[in-house]
């Protein structure tokens, strides 16, 4: 995990709210665990909002249980006895677990499609109408100009990209919405691997890139 | 692509405190200092809902009898608050009553079997059991993946073990109070914010309530919890 502890760029209280809640999307719920996979302060941050959730639960009104409900807890238990429920030892991969199951394992695993000047993409699958991807962009290389019509996320992997707001570099989270208008650039020296998330279609300036974006799925 | 080394798993990570800390970076300094007054946070426990409830044992010790000894009258008292709650949960969630009863069956079942895995310097008991609760209600409603972050590996030893236990507790204990004492619409909101699958401007719908108050009502809730934590 190459973040040297530099990661500027953050999760939203808004989205760790949500993932600790269990109200995320899976898309947006796995750029969430990459990231905290990778970030401390956000792994603190999601373990406090956990906490709060945890004391809702234990000041909220009951409801009252059916009169057996013990009983059929205690026979449940008596019918599935407890597996062995040691954490699995995740296996040995260059990104966290929560990714690499959708990837096939490690990144050298991913099936890259070229999406012009350079640039590669993999669509993750994942249920709901949001969209994961994986996005390749070569070192110094642009993504062409778009904004948005909904919310992206996009979590730097390797390498780093610069755009109209700031440099992000591995573990670095950019969320952009509807205002955003930007065009991210891979910098000089290393190639740029990023998760994105989208929960909708972005909307590409050129009239080329409006035509070929139905084909491209992004 | 052979020199592509994005994450090693076995890096040791720091071993992080669990900082109580709510939206922003602002931590709270107080609750996280070593030579914290523990007698004055007792004194605030000593108003909450716990003193009330209080069988002799903390929820903490009875999940380590559960976990140790299999005590089945442990759990029994850990389901007898907990799995009414539970079941609350969900049907604020918009579960119907039969499938809440169902669920919160199940998540207690989870919570003697997974026993094991709880490890009171991580997580208070009732931080523990929610997440076996939201995780149930992702399987039953939602029926999607959920994505997980990777577990730490705990770089030393364990000699903070009943330090962190105990601090963890006592946060958890003020968090509940601090929610109970919260002025009961902004308790609402934060609730419905949290466990509902709702948006600002969706609650905002259902409450009639026009967003711009939403949200700075749950901006000032939780800004109330974070000075109670203080």
């Amino acid at each position: 995990m190459k973040t040297d502890g530099k990661i500027k760029h953050h999760l939203s209280q808004d989205l760790l709210m949500k993932y600790s809640s269990g109200t995320l999307c899976e898309a947006f719920s796995l750029a969430v665990a990459t990231h905290i996979s990778m970030c401390d302060d956000c792994r603190a941050a999601l373990e406090s909002f956990e906490a709060v959730g945890g004391a809702l639960l234990d000041v909220s009104t009951p409801e009252e249980m059916s009169v057996d409900s013990f009983e059929s807890v205690m026979a449940l238990i008596e019918r599935e006895p407890a597996e062995i429920t040691e954490p699995a030892s995740q296996p040995k991969s260059d990104v966290p677990s929560a990714l690499s199951g959708y990837i096939g394992g490690s990144i050298h695993d991913v099936k890259w499609r070229p999406i012009g000047l350079g640039v590669k993409q993999s669509l993750l699958k994942t249920s709901g109408n949001s969209t994961a991807r994986l996005l390749y962009i070569p070192a110094g290389t642009a993504v062409p100009h778009h904004s948005h019509n909904g919310n992206e996320l996009t979590l730097v992997l390797k390498g780093a990209f610069e755009d109209e707001i700031s440099r992000f570099g591995p573990g670095d989270v950019e969320m952009a919405d509807e205002d955003l208008d930007h065009q991210p650039v891979a910098v000089e020296g290393e190639d740029c691997i990023c998760l994105a998330v989208t929960d909708a279609p972005l909307k590409f300036q050129t009239l080329v890139h409006k035509l070929v974006q139905p084909f491209l799925k992004i | 692509m052979d020199e592509i080394k994005i994450f090693d798993p076995n890096e040791k990570f720091n071993r992080i405190k669990i900082v109580l800390k709510l939206f922003d970076d602002i931590a709270f300094p107080h609750s996280l200092s070593p030579n914290r007054d523990v007698n004055s946070s007792v004194a605030i426990v000593g108003m909450g809902p716990r003193i009330l409830e209080d069988m002799g044992h903390s929820w903490e010790e009875l999940m380590l009898m559960v976990s140790t000894n299999q005590d089945r009258s442990a759990f029994k008292q850990l389901f007898n608050h907990f799995a009414p709650r539970i079941k609350s949960f969900l049907m604020k969630a918009g579960a119907d009553p039969t499938m809440a009863e169902e669920c919160s069956q199940e998540a207690m079942a989870t919570v003697w079997n997974k026993a094991k895995l709880f490890d009171p310097a991580r997580a208070s008991a009732s931080t523990w059991i929610f997440t076996i609760a939201r995780n149930k209600r992702i399987d039953a409603f939602r029926k999607i993946r959920r994505p997980e972050p990777d577990e730490l590996t705990w770089s030393d030893g364990m000699e903070d073990a009943q330090e962190d236990a105990l601090e963890l507790k006592q946060q958890s204990e003020m968090l509940a109070d601090a929610i109970q004492n919260l002025p009961e619409k902004q308790r609402q909101l934060v609730e419905k914010a949290f466990f509902k699958e709702l948006s600002h401007s969706e609650i905002a719908l259902e409450t009639g309530l026009p967003l711009g108050t939403i949200k700075s009502r749950i901006r000032l809730a939780l800004e109330r919890l974070r000075h109670a934590m203080g």
